[in-house]
């Protein structure tokens, strides 16, 4: 059984954004970076059908990115992974999705993957594209925004989240691509021992050009803050007053105090 | 592409379990709001056309089913064949979001993500939880398009009898079998019964301070609610998330305790009467749906609140 899973390293979405100077993307000075939330729920899944095979599988996690994401790469190989592969891309922000699916899926081509997870979408960009352009790519089977997987042989029978807390159940043979919504399961935190046996794992560097080969087929021309409309009162200041205002407020405003 | 000012849009209509989905009529709005010319499929039953006075491609529900992500990717590309659109159109949705990138895969067409705006030919979409924006531009003759779930709303009711063309393809194998759905878990509360919900985001810190966020509940007579990552975290039970993925609530007042807003949470709350939110960033999204926005350490802020609602 032979695992990809995709990663992608995010800004922590608490930070204040600011434009680059190209006017197209945020300013990454000053931003701390972490494993994409939805991915980390895809490497715990895909340590969880390792440890349900007693071990008998192969987990590779990718990222593509600049140098700061060999540390979202190491989460992944200290919470399970086996082996690490970093595509270097200093303008991965450049990229549009379809050419970094086209990466992956170049990448991936000619490894035999049983099983690709991946995030259902990434924090920053959001499209929620990759890993099914992947999919498409591959010819592989695809399921979408899981929260509930069961591997049973070559079979999957997985859950789909769709509005409103239905769920749908589908069923589909490997290879096939998953994308993995919060809550599927609960990622696990790297122990220190294992943080330290990750530092031994193998860890694969190649040139995004070794990959690349197809121009991007979205533009984006700028990025900017969302325009304040019909913005609220902002109460700010010391505590006591603002809660007598905020009080004031709710008995003028609205009928539940009363 | 027929016309040369004209554009065209193909408008994939939601169904489900038997039902055309009301979130469909968007689709048309955006179309007018691109003044395209509209073209729409249906992949469920005659019963269920939309109110639309125009051509709508039906294809069985009998023989389609319910979602299926081969069968439907290529009865749109049918149509794409039959209609040469310029935009394909769907909802951000379990559906569009799933669909949107297997049409675009195969016309090898630009896809722009989760529209919530149209500028000069442009197409805007929220990056960075919703934090930024961003304007996107196709550079392909042809592009598929998901659209925020209510960003562009239909004014008005739908009128008009459509002109039913039947579609019908053979010697599709899908790779994906759909089995069926499960329903909602059982809400223990419902929440959109309260006058008053007071919800608790990732911003109160941890799991012991759901506690004072209830107690401020309690003190105004309402329901704790809990945004999506609280749930996730097992600090309160999914029964009482607020959200397009759990309850949606229109209470005369919400209290958002240390919720920046993220798009799926302000969805399941932002028809509440009276929007009161409580965060230590000032430019948290949540600030463009609140009445009021108190700028404060929430753990501080809610305790201090509370005490004069209990006098």
């Amino acid at each position: 059984m032979k695992m990809l899973v995709c990663i992608k390293q995010v800004p922590d979405m608490e930070s204040r954004f600011r434009v680059n100077s190209e006017g197209v993307w945020y300013d990454e000075q000053d931003l701390a970076f972490r494993m994409n939330e939805y991915d980390e729920y895809a490497v715990e899944q895909a340590i969880r059908i390792k440890e349900q095979m007693g071990g008998a599988a192969d987990i590779t996690i990718l990222s593509i990115g600049p140098d700061r994401v060999v540390e979202a790469i190491k989460k992944g190989l200290a919470m399970g992974g086996d082996r690490g592969v970093h595509i270097k891309d200093e303008h991965l922000y450049q990229k549009d999705p379809w050419q970094v699916a086209s990466v992956i899926a170049t990448f991936a081509r000619d490894k035999n993957f049983d099983l690709v997870l991946t995030g259902l979408q990434s924090q920053d960009r959001g499209s929620a594209q990759v890993g099914v352009t992947v999919a498409e790519l591959l010819g592989y089977a695809c399921a979408t925004t899981l929260v509930g997987f069961d591997l049973s042989g070559n079979v999957v029978t997985a859950r789909r989240e769709l509005e409103g807390g239905m769920r749908g159940i589908v069923k589909f043979n490997l290879p096939a691509v998953v994308t993995c919504q919060l809550g599927l399961n609960t990622p696990r935190y790297p122990t220190l021992p294992n943080i330290m046996k990750a530092r031994q794992k193998e860890l694969l560097s190649f040139p995004v050009t070794d990959f690349l080969s197809v121009e991007s087929a979205t533009t984006t021309e700028r990025m900017y803050p969302p325009e304040k409309k019909g913005r609220g009162l902002v109460l700010e200041g010391d505590i006591n007053e603002t809660a007598d205002k905020l009080v004031a407020i709710l008995k003028e405003k609205t009928t539940v105090l009363r | 592409m027929g016309d040369h000012t004209l554009m065209k849009a193909l408008l994939v209509c939601e169904y489900r379990q038997g039902k055309l989905l009301e979130s469909t009529y968007e689709l048309l709005a955006f179309a007018e709001r691109l003044a395209a010319e509209k073209v729409m499929l249906l992949i469920g039953s005659e019963s269920e056309a939309p109110n639309f006075s125009g051509k709508v491609y039906l294809a069985d529900a009998g023989k389609y089913g319910e979602y299926n992500p081969d069968l439907h990717k290529r009865l749109v590309l049918d149509i794409v064949q039959k209609e040469h659109p310029d935009y394909i159109v769907l909802l951000h949705s379990s559906f569009g979001w799933d669909l949107a990138p297997r049409v675009a895969a195969a016309l090898k067409a630009s896809q722009v993500s989760e529209i919530v705006g149209v500028v000069d030919g442009r197409f805007e979409v929220p990056s960075c939880n919703a934090k930024m924006r961003r304007l996107l531009a196709p550079k392909t003759a042809q592009a598929v398009l998901t659209i925020q779930s209510g960003a562009f709303s239909y004014q008005g009711e739908a009128r008009g009898t459509p002109q039913l063309e039947r579609v019908d393809l053979a010697g599709i194998t899908p790779l994906v079998e759909f089995i069926g759905y499960e329903a909602a878990e059982k809400k223990a509360v419902d929440l959109a019964k309260a006058e008053v919900v007071v919800s608790a985001g990732r911003g109160i810190g941890k799991k012991e301070n759901v506690e004072t966020i209830t107690a401020l509940a309690r003190a105004l007579g309402g329901e704790l609610g809990a945004t999506r990552p609280v749930v996730d975290s097992g600090w309160v039970e999914h029964t009482r998330q607020v959200g397009s993925s759990g309850q949606i609530v229109a209470p005369r007042l919400y209290v958002a305790c240390g919720i920046s807003g993220a798009i799926q949470h302000i969805a399941g709350m932002k028809k509440s009467d009276f929007i009161v939110a409580i965060n230590k960033d000032k430019d948290a999204p949540i600030g463009e749906v609140a009445n009021v926005l108190v700028v404060a350490d929430v753990m501080q802020f809610v305790p201090a609140l509370t005490a004069r609602l209990k006098k």
